[in-house]
Parts: structure tokens; C-alpha cells; sequence
């Protein structure tokens, strides 16, 4: 988001936006529109946020949701990288996957839940699985990207100069595909939060989601939209860390890429 | 010659896998992991007949209302805001926080609010679509070339027909890209309202064999649910190509030159 070319004025009318949201909030069941036992007002859902911050369940739940968002990715991420580099850098292979690939990449992860039922049962490895799976593709297809735009004059010098299979990947392949890595990073981190926070919710492995369907269940509803809010901030925090780690990571990077659309 | 040969590359791995599943498969016993023979078999006998018109078409037809509803919504909602500079500087924090909320935890949120119905269901898959719709259509309308933008003004074009001619084209590319995303959130939705809170679907099916142990029944509904993504993802690309093929066309050109 390119918030240095907004007007001066931009981020108090989101300011404002945030705030209006707020009170339409606090209103809408403090005039009865809604049952307030459906919708607490927000005054009464933050409070019970911020109470949450003091409580040692509640950093428990984030801990578990984030161990399983931070394992799942750096697994896939792994695999996706080795993978993709053997893939990317054959011909042979790179055609004769493809089918399997594009087969493989649309199956929607949650179709795995009952399996990893049968597997796991409700520990975090449950979670884990489902992690793993929905963002390995992005990664890998990312990688496959990154690999196939690997200038041909680059990787030829490099041949001619005597470079080795492992070195033209050292120099040549890994500098052109980061840029595409960190992308695709970035938005199997999205997912993986998605993911972590849904195996926990409909498995009942720990995590912020076996809270949420607690909460609910037992209705403690303000504690349960506390409990969405939450997830809501990590989200952010989530995409803003991979921001951060992207901008750090490609500073080296001379052409300012277009921001690829996420 | 050429054909016979890409038609190698597309089935060659399917069909090894296939083959090594089989060969392993063959002597074994084992209670997870069905037989490719006995798969075919469930997924013909437990999907055709009543099942199919029981759960997987009214899954189906709540998962398209919702996603069309949500690409209405979030098109029609996104040309508003995008084109209102100040109405995006109000809104657009408020936005980015909805969209950052893992559409799934959402769904005890409206089972509360509307009760467990397919109103329900729909509701979820349309608050969990809209979002990216919804932020690139915003996105799309904003980056409307300045020159064309201003031509459109010169020559009076304005209302229904800078709609038509200037606005929708220019943000298509980034409609299709959140249109995309919208499809695979939609399926994933369909399948865990279906998980979470119902008494029928492909969703609580599939759980439902799994915890009555009938194994290769859940394994054909995890195929099941595989088909369904990936003849979305085709159809996507089908419509992707019809729609977006002029601006295919113009960044190979621009890419040749």
C-alpha cells in the first residue's frame, strides 16, 4: 500500500472510518437493532480484549495457533524451495509435473480435515497438515515462477565461465527467484494463519479457533468476538511482519518491482 | 507427433503415481488407505443417485449464490469506494481489518447472529468472499490510467458510459485476480459451514464418514471436494481467457516490442 502518496488528510479520515466503525458498533445494540446478547457493544467486546492481554490462557492459545502457523510455513517453504529449484531448473520435469501440479494445487486444504482426524486426532500436528498443504503451492508456484525467469544470457556466461550446477543456482537462479519467493511468502503466510486458526476451529486442536468454539458454545459471546478481533490482529500483524521481512530481505533488489497484486 | 507428445507429459506422472498407489496397495491390508479399484467404486456408488441430489447439489447452489452475490457486492461496493476519494480514505483501514479476519471464524459469529440455516451458510461464504473482491476492485479503479481518464473527461464521456468503456475494463485485471482468490475462499467456506453447523452437505458427509470410520467413503468425498476445485479452477481460466483476452494480447505485445 503506498500510504506516502495519500493525502495528508488520509490516514485521520481512516481514523475517523475506524472510529465511526466503533460507534455504529456500540450503537447498534444499545438501541436494540440487535440483541445485545447476540452483539455486545464494542465497548464491552474491547474491554474484554484488552482483559484478555492479562490472561495466561489466552497467550497459551495464541502461542499454540502461532507455533502451528510458523512450523507449517517453514516446512513448506523448505520443501517448496528444494522442489521447486529440481523442477524449475528441468525442462523435462517442469512439463511433466505441470499436470500434476495444477491437479494437485486447487484441491482445497480443508478437504483434508477428516484425514488429519484419522491421523492425529486433535494434537497440533493435525493443524500442522493442513498448514503445510495450502501453502506449499503457493510457494512452489512462486518458485516455478522465479526459476523460469532466469535471464538466459545470465545463465549461459555463467555456464561458459565454468560455473557448477550448484553454484549457477547460488549466482544466478537463487538472486532472480527471491523476489518471487518473498511473494509467494507472503501470501502462503496469509493462508497459513487461515488455515492454522481453521483446523483449530472445526478439529478442536489448540488453538485461538478451539477457543472461539468454545467461547460460543458456552456462551461467552463478548468473549468470542474479543476472540475474532483478535484474529483479526494478527492477520494484520502477520502481513505487516511480512512486509517488513520482504522490504529487508530484497533492499539489494535495484529494479523497484511493480507490486505484484496479491 | 507434437500432440502425441504434450499428451505424454500430461497423463505420464498421473498415471505413475496412480500405478505405484496400486502396486503398493495390492497385498495390503491397511485400513486407511483404500485401494484405487475399491476408491472408484465408492466414488461412483456414494456420490451418484440420492447423495448427489441431497448434498452435493444444494452444497453447490449455496456456494454459487455466494459467490456470485459476493462478486456483485464486492464490484458494485468497490466501483463506489474507488472511485470516491474520500469515501476510500474512510474506509479503507476499517476494510483492510475485515479482510485481515480468517474468513472461517466468522462462521460461530453468524450461526449466532442468524441461526443455523442455509441463509447462514450463504451469509458466511459471502463475508468471507467479498474481501478480496471488494480491496481489488478498489485497487483496480483507483489505478485507472490518468491519460485515458482524462480523454474520457475531453470527450464528455461520463456516467453509465465511463463505467462501461473506461472504468470496468482498466480494473478488470485486478477484479479477475480477487475473483480468483474469491473462488478458493468460497469452496473452503462451503466445506467448513457444512463441517461446523448443518445436518446435510458434502461437508458433513465427508465428517460424517470419518467418524463412523467408513474410510474409502471419506477418501471418495476428499476426491469429491478435489474434482470440484479443480473444475472451478478450470472454469476460471475458461472465463479468465474469454474475458481477459485482449489484455493477454496487449502485454505480449507490449512484452515483444
Amino acid at each position: 500500500m503506498n500510504t506516502t502518496k495519500r493525502l495528508p488528510t488520509g490516514p485521520l479520515l481512516g481514523l475517523a472510518g475506524i472510529l465511526g466503525f466503533l460507534l455504529t458498533w456500540e450503537l447498534i445494540p444499545r438501541l436494540g437493532v440487535v440483541n445485545p446478547r447476540f452483539l455486545p457493544p464494542a465497548s464491552e467486546v474491547l474491554g474484554v480484549f484488552f482483559s484478555n492481554l492479562g490472561l495466561g490462557a489466552f497467550w497459551t492459545a495464541v502461542l499454540d495457533t502461532m507455533t502451528g502457523w510458523f512450523l507449517g510455513l517453514l516446512i513448506a517453504t523448505a520443501a517448496a524451495i528444494v522442489l521447486g529449484l529440481v523442477i524449475g531448473s528441468s525442462d523435462f520435469l517442469r512439463k511433466a509435473t505441470n499436470s500434476t501440479i495444477e491437479f494437485l494445487r486447487p484441491i482445497p486444504s480443508v478437504a483434508l480435515i477428516p484425514l488429519a482426524v484419522l491421523l492425529f486426532g486433535l494434537r497440533l500436528e493435525s493443524t500442522l497438515l493442513l498448514v503445510i498443504y495450502a501453502s506449499f503451492w503457493q510457494v512452489l508456484i512462486q518458485v516455478l515462477y522465479g526459476v523460469a525467469d532466469v535471464d538466459p544470457v545470465a545463465s549461459n556466461t555463467a555456464k561458459s565461465f565454468g560455473l557448477g550446477p550448484l553454484a549457477r543456482i547460488r549466482y544466478v537462479v537463487w538472486p532472480t527467484t527471491l523476489p518471487y519467493l518473498m511473494t509467494g511468502i507472503r501470501l502462503a503466510a496469509a493462508v497459513a494463519l487461515i488455515l492454522a486458526i481453521t483446523a483449530s476451529l472445526i478439529i478442536g486442536s489448540p488453538g485461538l479457533g478451539k477457543e472461539i468454539a468454545n467461547a460460543q458454545s458456552g456462551g461467552a459471546i463478548s468473549q468470542m468476538y474479543a476472540l475474532v478481533l483478535t484474529t483479526g490482529v494478527l492477520g494484520i500483524l502477520i502481513n505487516m511482519g511480512m512486509r517488513f521481512v520482504e522490504r529487508r530481505t530484497l533492499s539489494w533488489h535495484s529494479s523497484v518491482r511493480g507490486e505484484v497484486v496479491v | 507427433m507434437n500432440t502425441l507428445k504434450k499428451a505424454g507429459y500430461l497423463v505420464a506422472l498421473p498415471a505413475l503415481l496412480i500405478f505405484i498407489w496400486w502396486i503398493s496397495t495390492l497385498g495390503s491390508t491397511n485400513f486407511f488407505v483404500p485401494k484405487p479399484g475399491m476408491l472408484v467404486d465408492k466414488l461412483v456408488t456414494v456420490w451418484t443417485g440420492e447423495r448427489l441430489v441431497e448434498d452435493v447439489l444444494p452444497s453447490l447452489t449455496r456456494l454459487i449464490i455466494g459467490i456470485l452475490l459476493a462478486i456483485v457486492l464486492g464490484t458494485g461496493l468497490g466501483i463506489l469506494v474507488g472511485t470516491t476519494r474520500w469515501l476510500r480514505n474512510l474506509l479503507e483501514p476499517v476494510l483492510e481489518f475485515f479482510r485481515a479476519i480468517p474468513p472461517p471464524v466468522l462462521i460461530p459469529v453468524l450461526m449466532l447472529l442468524i441461526g443455523v440455516n442455509d441463509q447462514m451458510k450463504i451469509a458466511v461464504i459471502v463475508s468471507g468472499c467479498i474481501w478480496p473482491v471488494l480491496l481489488n476492485t478498489i485497487e483496480g479503479v483507483r489505478a485507472v490510467d490518468g491519460v485515458l481518464s482524462d480523454s474520457a473527461r475531453t470527450f464528455r464521456i461520463s456516467g453509465v458510459a465511463r463505467l462501461r468503456y473506461l472504468v470496468l475494463p482498466s480494473a478488470s485485471p485486478q477484479i479477475m485476480a480477487g475473483v480468483r482468490q474469491c473462488l478458493s475462499i468460497g469452496l473452503i467456506l462451503m466445506v467448513i459451514s457444512e463441517m461446523f453447523a448443518s445436518s446435510e452437505g458434502l461437508g458433513f458427509t465427508i465428517v460424517q464418514f470419518q467418524r463412523s470410520f467408513a474410510i474409502p467413503e471419506m477418501w471418495s468425498g476428499i476426491v469429491v471436494l478435489g474434482l470440484i476445485g479443480v473444475a472451478m479452477s478450470f472454469m476460471f481460466q475458461w472465463a479468465e481467457r474469454r474475458i481477459l483476452g485482449w489484455y493477454h494480447g496487449l502485454r505480449e505485445v507490449e512484452h515483444a516490442e
